[in-house]
């Protein structure tokens, strides 16, 4: 039977133009074609330079040459040997450590507020996002003058206020400069972990919050027991993304301190810079800027498994 | 005694009204259906019993108390069964019953009891272990029941608990849920926008349509006696015919009234209807018939007619038959306002 004139379109036959195959049908081709742009970049932006750095690592290449001599693990046994590379070692892991705890304390608090309806909500999280999106040396700048050991705005309130006789040297004194990199690191990557953590929140089903309003749950056993286990998978992933950026971080220790006051300050990435690209020994650089991967590989590889557990719930 | 009661309760979300000055009354131990087109207000009118929304105006009382202002959900004596069942997904089946009799801070050995009773009363002994992924759509379920009437609550509320339920399931599923709520006896207030569910579970049936109750009744009186034409046309499967016979008037009919007129004694009281039958539906029990009736209407008028298989009348397409609807079954509705009227006279 021939369909009517007022068919609806679908039961039509398509024009002659849709009936063949384009490459947007072709889901395999397609596919790759998409891919590439991101496949390219990280081959050549990443993976070249990731094999070449652990290539260096193994070699005694300096800068201004091209000589490649393989000198085995050798930077890696004097680095390990070097008083000034255990410091920054123990400097990293408190860094990361603590800036990390620090940062899921205030993120999770910070979305737990800005998941919460009141007015001026979107003003709030616009302006929480901005030390984000603020660029690192602008606002490390501006910290700098904070601790300036003349004109920091911290002692002058304090004095004003009557809380503080003395004065405080703040990148004079090795705990307190490392407080300060601490802070300012914080500062710059509480509100990304917000983000994350009020979408994982946003995720959460309405449903199952209600259940555990109408369960009679307090807000405490609400926050622990339900919302918190179901932000697992989402925590994981904000501490492994805090992690690697904290632990390869470089900008706030370089632009505040230097490393200082002599060299207490310095963080592996820090230090890889100022032997390798300063100081020149590349070979040594790149042993240390890899020193951590192994035990960033089992962190990152550990939280993605508790990312994935809890998903499914097993 | 009313053990639920609204009072001309109203929410506004913006301009939009979403219950527009609802008053019911739920008596103890009753199962009242809120039935309703979805929109209609009806899972409104169930969040602001429990407290999950706070009304714009009006009151609401459970048990002899106001409750509306002041009184959280933990302390309504509530317990709610949602349509996605709502489990926790990283506890198992046992930690998910205990919930709320932990947030009780119910005695351990009082809680490891009270679960055997729900686990035991749902059939879900040897699930107990599991985690809602690893559990049906029916099993699912009784967790989410368990979970709702360990605590012992006042009142029940549930969310189209069926809805997720293929239609096989749905069925048992009714009558088990019907078979439980006789059993404990607990003030039930059940959502649905399945008619059918609402006729098979419900003491009475509250029918809702923008943001208002039309009709509230027991499922016969609903059926056979719509207050006005929403109601004629939502309940009932096809629904009811509306035919216009004159200016003011509509006159409605079950398409199981309208019957071929041997169906009918001689002597019976009938309307008669000229129908023109267009299409046929064999669905076992009984055939539908589409067709459209002009001679007795004031124009054609489509209308929906279904035989019993133990009417075997011959029906073919394109032929015109004498049908007729006994006067008894027929209602009237009034063409401007749409509400019942006790004639047909104009």
């Amino acid at each position: 039977m021939a369909l009517p004139e007022q068919a609806p379109a679908a039961a039509r036959p398509a024009p002659l133009a849709l009936r063949r195959a384009t490459l947007a049908d072709r889901e395999g081709a397609l596919g790759r074609l998409l891919m590439a742009p991101a496949f390219l970049y990280v081959i050549l932006l990443v993976g070249i330079p990731f094999v070449l750095a652990i290539l260096l690592s193994f070699s005694g290449a300096r800068s201004g040459s091209l000589a490649f001599s393989w000198v085995g693990l050798y930077h890696f046994a004097t680095i390990i040997r070097d008083d000034q590379f255990q410091r920054t070692l123990v400097n990293t892991l408190i860094f990361t450590v603590v800036s990390q705890i620090l940062v899921m304390i205030l993120a999770t608090t910070a979305a737990n507020v800005l998941e919460a309806a009141f007015v001026g909500k979107r003003a709030v999280r616009m302006v929480l996002l901005l030390p984000w999106a603020v660029p690192v040396s602008l606002a490390t700048m501006a910290w700098a003058w904070i601790f300036d050991s003349t004109f920091s705005v911290i002692n002058w309130t304090l004095r004003a206020g009557g809380l503080m006789k003395g004065w405080i040297y703040w990148l004079g004194d090795t705990e307190l400069a490392m407080a300060a990199i601490i802070i300012i690191h914080v500062w710059r990557m509480f509100p990304f972990a917000t983000v994350v953590l009020l979408a994982g929140l946003t995720a959460i089903p309405t449903e199952i919050r209600e259940a555990a309003v109408i369960d009679g749950a307090s807000f405490w056993r609400r926050l622990f027991q339900v919302n918190l286990p179901l932000l697992l998978p989402v925590v994981a992933v904000a501490v492994l993304f805090g992690v690697v950026f904290t632990s390869t971080d470089l900008s706030v220790v370089y632009l505040l301190t230097r490393g200082g006051p002599y060299n207490s300050t310095h963080v592996l990435s820090s230090l890889a810079f100022q032997r390798g690209i300063l100081g020149g020994d590349l070979g040594q650089g790149a042993a240390i800027a890899l020193f951590l991967l192994p035990a960033l590989v089992l962190v990152a590889i550990g939280l993605l498994r508790l990312a994935r557990r809890s998903e499914v719930g097993g | 005694m009313a053990y639920v009661e609204t009072k001309d309760l109203r929410k506004a979300f913006g301009d939009v009204v979403a219950v527009d000055g609802v008053s019911l009354s739920v008596g103890e131990g009753e199962l009242l259906v809120l039935l309703g087109p979805s929109g209609c207000g009806k899972t409104t009118l169930m969040r602001m019993i429990a407290g999950l929304e706070t009304p714009t105006s009006g009151e609401i009382w459970i048990a002899g108390e106001r409750v509306d202002v002041d009184v959280p959900p933990r302390a309504r004596g509530i317990a709610m069964v949602f349509q996605s069942y709502a489990l926790y997904p990283h506890k198992t089946a046992y930690k998910n019953i205990a919930f709320p009799l932990e947030a009780m801070a119910t005695p351990p050995a009082q809680v490891r009891e009270r679960v055997a009773i729900g686990a035991r009363r749902f059939g879900i002994e040897r699930l107990l272990s599991r985690f809602p992924r690893q559990l049906s759509g029916g099993e699912r379920q009784r967790v989410a029941l368990a979970r709702a009437v360990v605590r012992d609550p006042k009142v029940f509320l549930f969310d189209e608990p069926l809805s997720n339920l293929d239609a096989q399931l749905r069925a048992l599923a009714r009558y088990e849920l019907r078979e439980f709520q006789r059993q404990i006896g607990t003030t039930t207030i059940y959502v649905t926008h399945d008619q059918v569910e609402a006729m098979g579970l419900g003491d009475r049936i509250a029918v809702m349509d923008k943001g208002k109750v039309r009709q509230v009744g027991t499922p016969q009186d609903v059926y056979d006696y719509p207050t006005d034409t929403f109601v004629a046309t939502f309940l009932g499967s096809p629904p009811m015919n509306l035919v216009e016979h004159d200016e003011q008037t509509l006159y409605g009919f079950r398409p199981e009234h309208l019957l071929p007129r041997a169906a009918f004694a001689q002597e019976e009281d009938v309307v008669i209807y000229h129908l023109r039958v267009r299409q046929v539906e064999h669905l076992g029990a009984d055939r539908l018939i589409y067709g459209h009736l002009k001679e007795e209407t004031r124009a054609d008028q489509p209308v929906i007619a279904a035989l019993p298989v133990t009417i075997p009348t011959p029906v073919a397409e394109d032929q015109v038959y004498e049908f007729a609807v006994p006067a008894r079954a027929m209602r009237y509705f009034d063409r401007t306002t749409g509400l019942r009227r006790l004639d047909g006279a104009a």
